[in-house]
């Protein structure tokens, strides 16, 4: 861990009560979900954390309580140094604050994850399904969504799958 | 070429209505330039000088559907370009044919989920489904070729 990682981690654990974990130098920091935008300005602004590589989320369906963590990536290019930010969101309130107003590049990110997901983000300019067609219903990339939409097709069963499908006409 | 022979020194050939139309169809069929997925590629090699397309009448894929009569569905049809896909279908002049090539477009291949219609038979007719992941240039070649003997036996009943 390179001092100025340690340092960022250092201030954030000390404020936030964030538990500090670490795998192969990549250091991790999960806190409370209603800390994101501070700890995010202190990173950004003290730390020169400023770019958002990604943003995304994590279904621990039927595995930990709460259900989902959402990741987040920085980046600091002064100091060439990644940290890891994770948040718990619990199924029930599936809502957390945006990072839109300090990172603008999470708008599309935090779009994908309402799209897939259905975790709502509070305080986003424009939260409208990015991906997947008007209309559509439901949350696909949840863990308690079938993957399957159809029987799959064998001889055997291939005519009662058949019949039952729509057909284009003319 | 052959012709002169068999007309003899009359120059007049006697056939049906239905065969000169239908053949005439089948051997200036144009394809629209569309692609989807990883299909697209074989569809290139196909149309491209080692396996030549053109050999059928298929002399270049026409860019707007106005002016297409054939639409080869290359590739794995999602949710979302489906009415795009049906929207160029009914673009297209009568009479127009439908190939569905490879698994995805067939009845959506190995995509069993939520973004992939499962055949695109859903949402345009299909005359011709060619199987493969993705088939080989000479599988849609066969295919083609199955389509013409389907048009060169329709009957003057089924033009619309």
């Amino acid at each position: 861990m390179s001092d100025h990682i340690q340092q960022a981690a250092e201030t954030i654990k000390k404020k936030f009560k964030a538990e500090v974990s670490m795998f192969r130098d990549q250091v991790t920091l999960q806190f409370d979900k209603v800390h994101i935008l501070e700890v995010c300005q202190i990173l950004r602004d003290d730390f020169s954390f400023g770019v958002l590589t990604d943003e995304t989320v994590v279904d621990y369906w039927q595995r930990k309580e709460p259900r989902f963590q959402i990741v987040y990536q920085l980046h600091s290019r002064e100091h060439d140094a990644r940290i890891f930010l994770r948040t718990p969101v619990a199924e029930d309130d599936s809502s957390t604050l945006s990072v839109v107003p300090l990172y603008p590049n999470a708008n599309w990110y935090e779009r994908e994850i309402w799209d897939l997901f259905g975790i709502r983000f509070e305080g986003h300019p424009d939260l409208r399904r990015l991906l997947l067609p008007k209309g559509y219903e439901g949350h696909p990339l949840r863990k308690d969504v079938p993957i399957k939409v159809e029987e799959t097709r064998f001889s055997f069963n291939y005519d009662d799958i058949d019949l039952g499908k729509p057909r284009a006409e003319e | 070429m052959g012709l002169e022979e068999k007309a003899g020194n009359l120059g007049i050939i006697t056939t049906t209505l239905e065969n000169v139309v239908n053949w005439s169809r089948t051997r200036a069929m144009w394809p629209l330039l569309s692609g989807l997925a990883c299909c697209a590629i074989e569809m290139m090699a196909a149309q491209s000088s080692h396996y030549d397309m053109s050999r059928f009448g298929m002399e270049l894929m026409r860019a707007s559907p106005r002016q297409s009569d054939l639409l080869i569905v290359a590739g794995r049809v999602t949710n979302k370009m489906a009415p795009v896909l049906r929207r160029l279908y009914d673009q297209m002049p009568i009479p127009k044919w439908v190939i569905a090539m490879g698994d995805c477009a067939s009845n959506g291949g190995v995509f069993n989920n939520y973004a992939i219609i499962q055949g695109v038979d859903e949402v345009l007719p299909v005359d011709v489904y060619v199987a493969g992941c993705p088939p080989r240039p000479e599988a849609l070649i066969n295919g083609i070729l199955l389509l013409y003997d389907k048009v060169q036996g329709e009957k003057i009943t089924h033009w619309s």
